[in-house]
């Protein structure tokens, strides 16, 4: 399909590069959240109107190189368009909550992230899903960075860096599959990757996919990131990074039997984190690893009902961590401190924040008539029927511990508890802007509304049939679940002495590296500092004590002759070096920043050349030419057909007449047509080189 | 800010809320035995009375008592850990 089909990234990357040509003056600021919203509501609006099918191919002719493929930016079909309505939904709440913020970097990388998100929901291929999961990264550690603290430069660098590290695996996993299977398209069934054969590369593209929905022991860029981030920031990242990696699992990985176990770890290793944990923030990024964990379990089971309560789960998921994100960014935003120790008591302060915190917190946990409780049960249910009895309990047993820490501790320990807030944090605390609050009602009537209308998310999973079929309002369900979730606040009552958080951080993962790197950096230091002293010894000796003797001589020389050249040389190094220099003097971002973008030119160069420019194409030769000859030296032309632009020369040796120049072809292409007689008197030779 | 009010209300009858949720949770775990049937249940150990209740409390009090020890054991470190 040739036709132009319009990709909804499309409209949110060029969306972005205009935020900053929309002023903020007229209208009273209107204008430029006027044209905040209109974007993400174009976005959600183009995916309501997007029909199934598989669109926006892009054929690659072979580059030269022998090379081609097809990339599909649209594969639109139920699996896809739910996760594509979830995600422009949760931009559109984003954006709407941080609707005041006037930095126009944040708007630009939440929504390119937002943009690399749906770009990998819609993408048909390996290699577009590879670009936009990529995209994905490089723009959100911008959401970490814009917070400006020391703590974030290092956040993020080290988000990237472990991200980088997973785009690579899942590189080399896709290379190695392509290879194998001799096509790049993530296929459209839900065991492309042959899940119950699984080969080494599959592996690979696994590790890829579930370092980015963070299941242990690849999880600690999560709560380290998330915790250190924007205040509104972190209400996009808690959405796409997670969700989108659960998306690919269902694509390719549905079946997979390992992940059962992992799902579990996760959701009950989260729930230990949280226990310990004193920043807020923090302890939301530990409960979406808790709650992705059930996601991944059920992409494990990969049964049709799991697959559907993934997916429910995943949309429910996104709309309630939203919810507490936004919550807890509010505290954050109004008071500066996300940390329990520093907390308390903001009932007075900021009621309906508490209100809507609650609501999340209950969806969270899945109570009846909350969001979470018409999705999670699916995951559960397939659990039990798939008899995997073990699976089942654990689950049940890491949603107590949401209830506890989500739903009790978080709204406990910030809006009540002893602990009274510093003074001036307690007098800046106050109910958020407007548009803060709006966004906070609608992600909480969503809630509701999925959790009391279940057709309105089950019409839109891959399996409707089987999804209306299922009833979670059985009263056994309602009761099993209110007696583990009540009896839990019981618990938590009784045992409240042993919750109250400590001004600590917990060690995870992430020790390894933070602590490694510098083990490596010590290592490095020692290394590079006794090679530099053996270095300087052995100069001393065998260079120093010649080199002054031949000094004295080249003194002469240097007085008269050397002089006026180099300084020539100095000034124009200094020259280059002035120009040089602003690369270098910027802060790291900068430096990075334009890296890429000489990064970005050369790729592009590097295409221009191989397809447009005569001087790299290999064509077919069809003559060689002697230009000019004397007894001094000889150019040799060599001509090439270029299909409708002609002949046109092609490359130019140079040489000595009396040494011949030898010039290859590959053998497949004729060599004919170069005069004999100025063969002989330049001495060409001209041999034929099989390929193999 | 009738929110807000609304909470200072139920804060200053902290007994009666007690009181009340108390009763919630033993009616809750009378009316399971009761009345609802256990035909859905997926294991035998379900059908223990009011398994679901103790579940939930023995569930949340290892959860917290297991994370402590784990935090204890030398997971939680001072806040300036990673600072030097």
């Amino acid at each position: 399909m040739n036709s132009f089909w319009l990709h909804p990234s499309l409209i949110l990357i060029l969306g972005s590069l205009l935020v900053p040509l929309v002023p903020a003056g007229p209208m009273k600021g209107w204008l430029k959240k006027g044209y905040l919203c209109l974007i993400p509501v174009l976005v959600f609006a183009r995916i309501l109107t997007m029909a199934h099918g598989t669109f926006g191919d892009v054929h690659f002719p072979g580059v030269g190189l022998g090379l081609s493929w097809t990339l599909v930016f649209g594969r639109v079909d139920a699996l896809s368009n739910v996760f594509g309505y979830i995600m422009s939904l949760m931009c559109i709440l984003g954006t709407l909550y941080g609707l005041h913020v006037k930095d126009n970097g944040q708007h630009i990388a939440a929504w390119v992230y937002v943009a690399g998100s749906i770009g990998c929901i819609y993408a048909g291929d390996f290699i577009t899903l590879f670009l936009f999961w990529e995209l994905m990264a490089f723009s959100s550690v911008f959401l970490i960075w814009f917070r400006g603290r020391r703590e974030s430069l290092g956040a993020g660098y080290r988000y990237l860096l472990v991200h980088v590290f997973g785009g690579l695996a899942l590189l080399a996993g896709m290379v190695w599959h392509c290879n194998v299977q001799g096509s790049w398209a993530f296929d459209e069934s839900f065991c492309n990757l042959a899940v119950h054969h699984a080969t080494p590369a599959t592996y690979l593209i696994m590790i890829g996919f579930i370092l980015n929905a963070a299941v242990p022991p690849l999880h600690a860029w999560l709560p380290d990131a998330y915790g250190e981030a924007t205040f509104n920031g972190s209400v996009f990242m808690c959405a796409f990074t997670t969700k989108t990696a659960v998306y690919a699992l269902c694509r390719g990985f549905a079946g997979m039997e390992i992940l059962v176990p992992l799902g579990v770890i996760m959701a009950l290793y989260g729930v230990v984190y949280a226990v310990l944990e004193n920043d807020c923030r923090r302890l939301l990024a530990y409960h979406i690893i808790s709650q992705v964990g059930y996601m991944v379990a059920g992409v494990g089971l990969g049964t049709q009902m799991a697959v559907n309560g993934a997916c429910a789960h995943a949309f429910a998921h996104i709309l309630y961590k939203g919810l507490l994100f936004m919550g807890c960014g509010a505290v954050l935003h109004m008071t500066g401190e996300s940390k329990f120790t520093e907390l308390g008591g903001l009932w007075k302060k900021m009621p309906w924040t508490f209100v809507f915190t609650l609501i999340g917190g209950l969806s969270i946990s899945a109570f009846p008539l909350f969001s979470g409780f018409v999705s999670k049960s699916m995951i559960v249910s397939a659990g039990f029927d798939e008899h995997k009895y073990w699976a089942g309990f654990l689950l049940l047993l890491a949603s107590s511990g949401t209830f506890l820490h989500t739903g009790l501790k978080v709204p406990y320990f910030i809006w009540f508890g002893k602990n009274k807030p510093k003074p001036e944090t307690w007098d800046r605390a106050a109910e958020p802007p407007w548009n803060m609050n709006a966004a906070m009602v609608i992600a909480s009537v969503l809630c509701i509304f999925i959790g009391c209308y279940t057709p309105y998310l089950y019409r839109m999973l891959p399996y409707p049939t089987l999804a209306a079929e299922y009833h979670p309002y059985t009263a056994y369900h309602i009761f099993e679940t209110l007696q583990i979730l009540l009896f839990t606040g019981l618990g938590f009552f009784l045992l409240l002495r042993k919750l109250v958080p400590d001004p600590t951080i917990s060690l995870d993962m992430d020790w390894f590296y933070r602590k490694g790197g510098r083990a490596f950096y010590w290592i490095a230091r020692k290394l590079v500092q006794s090679v530099d002293t053996f270095v300087g010894e052995l100069y001393r000796y065998a260079g120093l004590i010649p080199l002054m003797l031949t000094a004295k001589v080249s003194g002469l020389f240097d007085n008269y002759v050397i002089d006026g050249a180099v300084d020539g040389f100095a000034e124009s190094f200094r020259a280059i070096g002035r120009r040089l220099r602003f690369v270098q003097r910027g802060q790291m971002q900068q430096t990075l920043a334009f890296a890429f973008a000489v990064a970005a030119a050369l790729v592009l160069a590097f295409l221009l050349l191989t397809r447009w420019s005569p001087l790299m194409t290999l064509g077919r030769t069809r003559e060689w030419l002697v230009g000019t000859h004397s007894t001094a030296s000889l150019s040799v032309f060599q001509r090439i057909d270029q299909g409708r632009s002609g002949m046109r020369p092609y490359r130019f040796y140079q040489g000595l007449a009396n040494a011949p120049i030898t010039l290859r072809t590959d053998g497949r292409q004729p060599v004919t047509r170069l005069a004999a007689p100025a063969q002989q008197s330049v001495g060409l030779k001209i041999e034929a080189v099989k390929t193999p | 800010m009738n929110l807000a009010k609304l909470i200072e209300f139920l804060r200053n009858r902290l007994k009666a809320v007690k009181l009340v949720c108390i009763t919630v949770l033993v009616l809750l775990a009378v009316t399971d035995i009761l009345f609802v049937s256990n035909d859905e249940a997926h294991t035998t150990a379900e059908h223990f009375p009011a398994f679901w209740s103790i579940f939930g409390f023995v569930g949340c009090v290892l959860i917290i008592i297991f994370s402590k020890w784990f935090g204890h054991a030398g997971i939680m470190t001072r806040e300036d850990y990673y600072d030097e």
